[in-house]
């Protein structure tokens, strides 16, 4: 039932309405609303109460094991919210003088410098919004660093067949065209066909290491090479940073630019998709087009720099200093984790990630790499139960959400049919690992024994599976 | 202190199952000349003790402020519930809802959200919200370059009264598509763009963009506006105060036909002002334009069973399917935020909005009658105003601002950086959280400040050889 289902005219909530308004008398009749607003008129427990519902409906990660890979859902530790919302923070205007700032602006300095030893790269700006925004970012500082140079040949951006979409669309955003670069039979980058693909007209390449099929890109080196070569810049994605916190650096594998997703790496919430944050870290030559506002540290004082102090920038992201509170979500749970825990991180998610890889395969599962190490994550190909039974990734992954697990990543990366992305982070005990593999093989028997309960899955939700054509065919999407 | 569950037993048994003797073999496809060397300019780990006690201390530096700034962040009463309910485990660590069986809470809040801003801007269609209002504004520019396919130049009349940093970033997000933001002056007088200006024949353009308020809390002549841009085969890309709708005529009903498309920043509903972020960006649209809408939008459905259920739809717009043909790199919405704005908005209802618009209004005018007062301080636009106005001072502002900070106070925010002819001008904000007390303190510093900064201008006596 919607909200405005349970509204009635007249309900209001007085204890959250500005008492003794006078009317509006200097506002030219024209110019007001004359028309009703359509909001519900409800209480406060009715709205209580409807919400609270309504996230019970979700699975979480507070309430499943949730897999998803690419995507790092590790548990989001509750105090690094408390201490964001703090009023001193919560409460603290963009426009506020550096005086009354100083508090924020050192978390902000302190995350900077955590993220620069992290990556290996020289500096970092903090402003950009998502990781698609970083990495928007990161493509327009190479295209402004060629322009510099007054190289307008290049027009090209290099991204291997395996990559997130939003590599692709970015590289459109920034006017490149894309071109794919095949991968060989073991994950990593077909070289040969990178080498025939580079010239004059390589601007850079989009990067993903770890790569979006759960291993590491073992050639990086001869790769940035080969680029660096022909002229062209290294872009690092940095979605996939968890397994390698302290054990490698991009800025050391001859990376230019990198974007972090904070709300992978750095734990702060995936809130229903969104806020995110997408930090980037550059080499010595972009420096100069970071873009804007950052945070210099000056005789004990910290301020922003701006347009003013940064000409060449790439630009401003957002209005103001980017999604700020997810930042100090992120310098909370940084400087909790310390340079000891980030190293421990890396290595229980990569071990959580071996183990599960291990005992699927042992279970009898198709590995898509199968003599590759596990990063954070693995893929597992559904194929063989999809050809002999009819059963898909998608039915495997709705009938994992009646066993009260969040299905893995399906269908991504595009190229391993019938594929599940499985990273189960760090967080996750071993004994959640072994409900999950137990939850694969029961399934797995229930293809061949009972394949119609699969392929009718979810059974044990909310609502069965939805009829997505007509989502798409009788748009309905609000209720006025 | 990282958040790792393993005993050493488990640890043990891992690596047996695996068939490693320890994690670092886990690690051995990294080639050796490119294992890190450690991060030891990191700190160690903290406690949540110890990070609590410094992060206490640094928000107590930042004291609350009586903050009479807004400039696109306006602080409002956020009922408890609000975030109460929002950081809820169940939406406060949910994945994007693409498993839409396990995700209808997100879902139906999303759709319900939805369907209070299209309520809110009189517009058909919304999405499930983009990051903040200034990228709203440049996705709205690539959004209207897609859809006016009757212009062909690519030109978007861009308002100096839109905020400057507004226009920057969508500068900086659609410059790279040969599309040029041409800039409107504004009547000096009045402080909205002045309608004798615009030429009878502007040439082809894509696009007007209409800020309603303007950044100097001034209200533009909305249904003229849009007419011209209509006649003239442009579509009208609207920036508007949710809040700002409860009181004022809705996007949708400007001039004959509404505006096209109306982007905004969410933040007055729920979100706090947090130094800038997170906040979140409206996007609505005529039903016409809905494919040529970026990010997330959910649609309503049936499931196998006949039932209502919730999902996303129209994703063939989206980058994870359509890559380099996407309509744009977005990935992301801030659903966090929407699910406060609903919250938001349930709370608060029709009447409660109407009456934060009407006492933000009429506390900023109460401030405008006694700042006014104030020798040397005017209030220097004409034009009706929402909840923030300009007023000019015969004294530096910096200076003023400056010994305002020293009491707590965050006067305003000075307009001179990118506006040079507003030197000395300070665009001030008095929502329904300020009272008359609280005004009459600033007043009174204020007024004791430039007093002070009066009589130490005259120049001293010269000093006799």
């Amino acid at each position: 039932m919607l909200i405005i289902e349970k509204s009635q005219p007249g309900r209001t909530n007085t204890a959250q309405i500005p008492r003794d308004v006078e009317a509006v008398t200097d506002i030219p009749e024209t110019m007001l609303r004359k028309s009703p607003i359509n909001l519900p008129e409800v209480s406060e427990m009715q709205t209580v109460r409807h919400y609270t519902q309504l996230s019970q409906k979700n699975f979480s990660i507070d309430t499943q094991f949730y897999p998803l890979g690419s995507c790092t859902m590790k548990y989001n530790p509750r105090g690094c919210n408390t201490l964001a919302m703090l009023p001193g923070f919560a409460q603290r205007h963009p426009y506020s003088p550096d005086n009354l700032s100083q508090g924020y602006l050192a978390c902000m300095f302190e995350l900077q410098e955590m993220l620069k030893t992290v990556t290996g790269m020289i500096e970092v700006s903090l402003a950009p919004m998502a990781g698609a925004q970083g990495e928007f970012a990161g493509v327009a500082m190479i295209r402004a660093y060629h322009d510099a140079k007054g190289d307008d040949e290049r027009t090209e951006i290099l991204v291997p067949d395996a990559a997130h979409g939003t590599n692709p669309a970015t590289a459109t955003m920034c006017n490149y065209k894309v071109k794919e670069i095949p991968t060989n039979d073991e994950g990593d980058v077909d070289v040969d066909a990178l080498k025939a693909a580079v010239g004059p007209q390589t601007a850079g390449i989009m990067l993903t290491n770890p790569s979006t099929l759960g291993v590491f890109e073992r050639r990086i080196k001869e790769i940035a090479d080969i680029v660096h070569q022909a002229g062209g810049l290294l872009y690092y994605d940095g979605a996939n940073l968890n397994a390698i916190l302290g054990k490698v650096k991009p800025g050391d594998m001859g990376f230019d630019v990198i974007h972090m997703n904070l709300h992978k790496t750095f734990s702060t919430p995936h809130g229903g998709g969104g806020p995110g944050a997408g930090p980037v870290g550059v080499s010595e030559r972009l420096i100069p087009y970071l873009p804007v506002p950052m945070v210099t540290k000056e005789n004990d004082q910290y301020r922003l720099l701006t347009e003013e102090d940064c000409p060449d920038t790439m630009g401003r992201l957002s209005a103001f200093m980017g999604n700020a509170g997810v930042l100090l979500r992120a310098y909370i749970y940084a400087a909790m984790l310390g340079r000891d825990g980030m190293q421990r991180v890396a290595d229980y998610a990569t071990l959580n990630a071996n183990y599960l890889m291990v005992k699927l395969k042992k279970a009898g599962f198709e590995l898509a790499f199968d003599n590759r190490r596990a990063t954070h994550e693995f893929i597992v190909t559904l194929k063989k139960q999809s050809k002999d039974l009819n059963v898909s990734a998608m039915d495997f992954a709705k009938r994992l959400l009646d066993y009260g697990y969040h299905a893995p990543t399906t269908y991504f990366p595009l190229l391993v049919p019938e594929c599940f992305l499985i990273e189960p982070t760090e967080t996750e005990t071993k004994q959640e690992l072994d409900g999950f593999i137990e939850a694969m093989i029961s399934i797995n028997e229930e293809a061949a024994s009972n394949t119609e309960t699969v392929i009718s899955a979810p059974h044990t939700l909310p609502v069965r599976r939805l009829d997505d054509v007509k989502a798409a065919k009788e748009l309905d999407l609000n209720w006025n | 202190m990282p958040f790792i569950p393993h005993t050493d037993a488990e640890l043990k048994e891992m690596l047996a199952e695996i068939g490693v003797n320890e994690i670092e073999e886990l690690f051995d496809e990294i080639p050796d000349e490119l294992r890190a060397t450690g991060l030891d300019e990191i700190p160690l780990g903290k406690s949540e003790m110890e990070i609590a006690q410094l992060m206490h201390q640094r928000a107590g530096e930042d004291q609350r402020a009586l903050c009479f700034a807004g400039a696109g962040a306006y602080e409002h009463h956020i009922p408890a519930a609000v975030w109460e309910l929002t950081t809820r485990g169940e939406f406060y660590s949910a994945y994007t809802p693409y498993q839409a069986e396990a995700s209808q809470g997100t879902l139906q809040l999303l759709y319900e959200f939805q369907s209070m801003m299209t309520g809110l801007t009189g517009m058909d269609v919304s999405n499930a919200s983009l990051y903040d209002g200034a990228s709203s504004l440049a996705e709205a520019v690539l959004m209207a370059v897609r859809a006016n396919r009757k212009s062909k130049t690519k030109r978007i009349l861009t308002p100096k009264t839109v905020h400057p940093h507004y226009r920057a970033v969508a500068h900086t997000i659609t410059r790279h598509q040969g599309i040029v933001l041409e800039e409107l002056d504004y009547d000096q007088q009045a402080g909205c763009i002045d309608l004798n200006s615009l030429p009878n024949d502007p040439g082809d353009f894509t696009a007007l963009i209409i800020p309603q308020p303007n950044f100097f809390g001034s209200l533009e002549e909305v249904d003229a506006l849009t007419d011209w841009a209509h006649q003239h085969n442009a579509l009208v890309i609207a920036v508007i105060n949710p809040t700002s709708l409860a009181l004022i005529k809705p996007p949708g009903e400007w001039g004959d036909i509404g505006a096209d498309i109306v982007c905004g920043d969410g933040q007055p509903l729920g979100a706090p002002l947090s130094s800038g972020g997170p906040y979140f960006g409206i996007m609505c649209c005529r039903q016409a334009y809905v494919r040529q809408m970026p990010g997330r939008i959910i649609g309503r459905t049936t499931d196998l069973n006949g039932n209502e259920g919730f999902t996303l739809t129209l994703q063939a717009r989206e980058q994870h399917i359509r890559r380099s043909k996407a309509t744009s790199n977005i990935c992301t919405n801030q659903g966090l935020l929407v699910t406060a704005a609903t919250i938001y908005m349930s709370l608060v209802g029709p009447q409660g909005l109407f009456n934060v618009a009407r006492a933000s209004h009429n506390n900023t005018k109460y401030l405008v009658e006694k700042l006014s007062n104030v020798a040397g301080v005017k209030k220097i636009f004409t034009r009706p105003f929402f909840h923030e106005v300009v007023f000019e001072f015969d004294l530096p502002v910096s200076e003023i601002k400056h010994a305002l900070s020293a009491q707590s106070i965050v006067a305003g925010v000075s307009l001179d950086e990118y506006y040079p002819e507003l030197n000395n001008c300070l665009l001030m904000c008095a929502t329904e959280t300020k009272s008359k007390a609280d005004i009459d303190l600033l007043v009174e510093n204020i007024s004791r400040i430039a007093s002070r900064l009066e009589s130490s201008k005259r120049p001293a006596q010269p000093k006799t050889a």
